[in-house]
């Protein structure tokens, strides 16, 4: 399946506004952050485990366990700062 | 015709005429609670002479609408609005506001300062900052997670503060 994953602030840095990324059907948010991080390089670093991340699916804040489907839009960003 | 609830602008906004659209052919509002948040000079022991405000349309919008929903459902309020901007700011200038009507000012209150701790912990929006060292990205606050967490929200948004 196909989704697409978006980034912000300083993720989007450093890995660009947004890609679409193919894995297999039934994914969880946790996975595909797995299959990012073993890219290596820029991708590795951003996403690295253990640093402060939050995901959004389809626009709505989820954890790590969410499903995500095909067409999907998944989001990485840095812990929230507005007001 | 209603004005949205919830806008996400560069401009800046006047909170005397929005609140008077916000009450505006209400008649049971007894009171408005409204909060303004501004542009600092100084963060974290640096001077800061500019502020980038980054969201992530849609989300944002539809994520603070849901706050709304939420504080519709747990206070007693006539109207609420929220608007944020987003872009270049400079120190002293408004970044945002919450304005809420109500019949009595305790509820106004309340819904106001829930809104302003429901926002500052699930709302995407990410600041940058310039200091004389150079851009850094502003760091969430743990202080932020405790005051959502005295709704009983729990927010798991800031970093977990180093030992």
């Amino acid at each position: 399946m196909k989704l697409t994953v978006r980034y912000f602030a300083s993720i989007r840095e450093a890995l660009g506004a947004s890609e679409v990324v193919e894995l297999a059907e039934g994914s969880s948010v946790g996975a595909v952050s797995d299959a990012l991080i073993a890219r290596g390089g820029v991708h590795a670093s951003a996403l690295a485990r253990g640093k402060a991340l939050r995901s959004a699916l389809n626009q709505v804040l989820c954890d790590e366990a969410a499903l995500v489907g095909e067409g999907a839009e998944l989001a990485f960003f840095p812990p929230v700062t507005g007001g | 015709m209603n004005a949205p609830r919830v806008v996400v602008q560069t401009a800046d906004f006047d909170l005397g005429a929005e609140v008077a659209a916000l009450r505006s052919g209400d008649a049971g509002v007894g009171a408005v609670a409204a909060f303004i948040g501004t542009v600092r000079d100084r963060n974290d022991g640096l001077g800061v002479s500019a502020m980038e405000l980054e969201h992530y349309p849609g989300m944002t919008e539809r994520a603070i609408e849901a706050m709304i929903d939420e504080a519709q459902r747990r206070f007693e309020i006539r109207a609420a609005r929220v608007i944020h901007r987003v872009g270049l700011l400079q120190p002293q200038n408004q970044i945002m506001m919450v304005a809420v009507t109500s019949a009595h000012r305790g509820q106004a209150f309340l819904a106001c300062e829930f809104l302003m701790d429901y926002l500052k912990t699930q709302a995407p929006f990410w600041k940058k900052e310039q200091t004389p060292e150079g851009a850094r990205w502003v760091d969430a606050r743990s202080s932020d997670d405790a005051a959502i967490a005295r709704w009983g929200i729990e927010a798991g948004n800031a970093a977990p503060e180093a030992p």
